[in-house]
């Protein structure tokens, strides 16, 4: 049987680390492994933390200048990459395909609302809020404790969401998770009056949000800020701040996807009905990635709410559940360099990008012509030209499951559900 | 107390609506055995796989593996009990290494839990250092040295078989079930193969039961064959008397062969 020796041979052994970077050749090969593998990520952080003392005099370059995102743009680039990252999660590593993500960003940033805001008038609560009157309304507690409160509280509701839905597979769970992301901000925008009693203030939403800070003790003792939004400082704060939280979230990324679970996951994204016979409960597995990957999203809302001061239900639509996916699609799904670089870019063409875009092309041009209108008809065209030229994405993952190039999944072989 | 028989099935029954795939089979596996089930296309030996191992919930019967009932359990939980299997249609995990598919194959024999993990503490390096090297070990003992960071998709056919029964042999099983694991390999990968499986048995005390279809495998290394026919078992016995048996030379052969 000829069938039976398949000659396909691997040109060559796929190596876990470097490949990224290949493209620089050259003097960059002859560099020690060690050097190459950590340099990359040592320069991008460098330059990412020094931007806020470069961004002024990279935006008086003519042309190019105008490029750059002002460190509040940069502040919602980096929310978004982070959310991108956690979706990452579930779609890339566990392959479930997610098309309600923004649940999770609504649940983040409406417990910033209730725990940091004077939107619970009965009570006053205060529990190491910073740069607060002490007989203020409302309960506040402290940021930084309710990112961790509002990831763990959106890790419960990706449990909750995660249940009825993960017995699905494929197609069927794309369609779900759309439902459960269209119900949740209609849950927020008709809260007003659960039981007469007024949860997120309906369409008004819940503002203004508390700030992050270190306080007056520690700002006396070692000169932290004591609140970032009443600091003169506050745009290079919300702008380290996220970076931290973008570094965990990429640090807890590499490290689950290198752990039992991330193999799991990864294990299920290829071969569900193998995966059980491994020893893998599936239920479980996938739940945990549910729960993971909306504890990010959580506390990326939360940090967002803070920044802006407010949740409104009028943020939470569905356009930015596909926007979050298209982010992970033109990275290259499970790809965490690739999904950091995705969502950098597409987020930045959104709040900037475009419009700066568009103003060239019509000073060139002497045209009028509106680009930013046309954003959703342009993030398509990038998807439809990267699923033909590049359907791994800009940077693929070293293994990838082509799965929008295969289609979709195997039949349900059995019952998932006990 | 030591159970004589690893694997015992009473009266299991499938039906997929109208078909009764398998119809009320009793069967035994005796503890270090090699036990082939043989029978033409389509007689229920895979439906009868997929019920062992959870894959399938049965109709009516019981199994009953090593003093357990696991007819209700799922697939996860019987392989964390010590049935390993393999696929007849080759089921790797295609992107993964060789390596990783076999830490996979650990999954329930690990403890590495999500906190510990990302902290990477002292506890999971360990355990994850021990569980690279009997990774190792066990591509070694499956032939497939010097191939632990290839994608499982690149292997040759012969080796993405080797590599199957060496992720099965990772879950740690006392019974590992091999749904045809020479098919398609020439004659030579099916006499190393046969080898290989009377290693499993000699070196690594493991009771082996095997859907076959190559009869000088089956002959040659099991203790007693088990024959189905539509859903239902006609003969059982020593692969001699197997061979002997009239029913089963009318099932194979038809009518008036015998």
């Amino acid at each position: 049987m000829s069938e039976g020796t398949s000659t396909e041979r691997p040109t060559r052994a796929q190596h876990p680390s470097g490949g990224t970077f290949d493209f620089i050749t050259g003097p960059w090969q002859r560099l020690p492994e060690r050097v190459r593998a950590w340099a990359p990520l040592a320069i991008v952080l460098t330059v990412a933390v020094l931007y806020p003392y470069m961004v002024d005099d990279l935006k008086s370059f003519t042309t190019i200048g105008d490029f750059f995102p002002a460190l509040d743009s940069a502040v919602y680039i980096l929310v978004f990459t982070m959310m991108a990252l956690g979706l990452n999660i579930v779609v890339g590593y566990s392959g479930l395909l997610d098309l309600g993500y923004v649940a999770f960003y609504a649940a983040g940033a409406y417990t910033a609302g209730w725990l940091a805001s004077g939107q619970f008038q009965q009570v006053s609560f205060h529990f190491g809020s910073v740069g607060i009157q002490r007989d203020t309304e409302g309960i506040h507690v402290s940021v930084w404790l309710v990112l961790l409160i509002a990831g763990s509280f959106t890790a419960i509701v990706g449990i909750l969401i995660g249940l009825p839905t993960l017995r699905l597979r494929g197609d069927y769970l794309a369609i779900v998770t759309l439902g459960f992301g269209e119900i949740i901000p209609q849950v927020v925008r008709n809260g007003d009056s659960f039981g007469g009693f007024n949860v997120t203030n309906g369409t008004f939403g819940i503002n203004p949000i508390d700030s992050p800070g270190f306080g007056s003790t520690l700002n006396d003792s070692v000169g932290l800020p004591v609140n970032f939004q009443q600091s003169f400082d506050k745009f290079r704060l919300f702008y380290w701040g996220i970076l931290v939280l973008i570094l965990i979230t990429v640090f807890c990324s590499w490290r689950l996807r290198d752990s039992r679970l991330g193999r799991a996951w990864i294990a299920i994204r290829e071969d569900e009905t193998a995966a059980a016979a491994m020893g893998i409960p599936l239920m479980r597995t996938k739940t945990w990635a549910y729960a993971i990957g909306a504890f990010f999203g959580g506390v990326a809302g939360a940090y967002y709410a803070s920044f802006k001061s407010g949740a409104f239900p009028s943020d939470f639509y569905f356009n930015i559940s596909v926007f979050l996916l298209c982010m992970v699609i033109l990275g290259g799904m499970g790809s965490i360099w690739g999904v950091l670089a995705g969502g950098i870019i597409l987020s930045w063409l959104n709040i900037q990008g475009l419009a700066v875009l568009g103003d060239k092309f019509n000073d060139a041009t002497g045209r009028n012509f509106e680009i930013a209108k046309y954003q959703f008809g342009i993030y398509g065209t990038i998807i439809v030209l990267m699923m033909l030229f590049r359907p791994t994405g800009l940077i693929p993952e070293r293994r990838h499951k082509r799965e929008l190039e295969e289609g979709v999944h195997d039949e349900t072989f059995f019952d998932v559900s006990h | 107390m030591a159970v004589e028989e690893v694997l015992v099935v009473e009266r299991l029954r499938k039906e997929f609506g109208g078909l009764i795939a398998v119809n009320d089979v009793d069967f035994t596996v005796p503890r270090g055995s090699i036990v082939s089930l043989i029978g033409p296309n389509g007689a229920g030996k895979t439906t009868f796989f997929n019920m062992l191992t959870g894959m399938y919930p049965a109709t009516s019967g019981r199994i009953v593996f090593e003093g357990t009932d696991v007819t209700e359990k799922p697939p996860h939980a019987i392989t964390a009990l010590g049935v390993g299997r393999t696929f007849q249609n080759i089921r790797l995990f295609q992107q993964m290494t060789a390596l990783e598919n076999v830490l996979v194959g650990m999954h329930a024999r690990l403890n590495g839990g999500i906190l510990t993990s990302i902290l990477g503490t002292p506890g999971v390096r360990r355990e994850e250092r021990n569980a690279h090297a009997r990774a190792r070990e066990l591509l070694q003992f499956s032939g497939l040295r010097g191939r632990d960071d290839e994608l499982a998709r690149n292997l040759p056919y012969g080796d993405q078989r080797r590599l199957e029964v060496a992720r099965a042999l990772a879950t740690n099983p006392k019974l590992l079930l091999l749904d045809e694991p020479t098919a398609g390999m020439n004659p030579q990968e099916t006499a190393a193969f046969t080898g290989f499986v009377d290693k499993l048995r000699s070196e690594e005390k493991l009771t082996v039961l095997l859907i076959e279809h190559d009869m000088r495998v089956v002959m040659g290394i099991s203790d007693r064959v088990t024959v189905l026919d539509y859903g239902e078992k006609i003969a059982e016995g020593t692969p001699h008397e197997v061979q002997t048996d009239e029913r089963v030379i009318e099932a194979y052969l038809g009518r008036g062969a015998a």
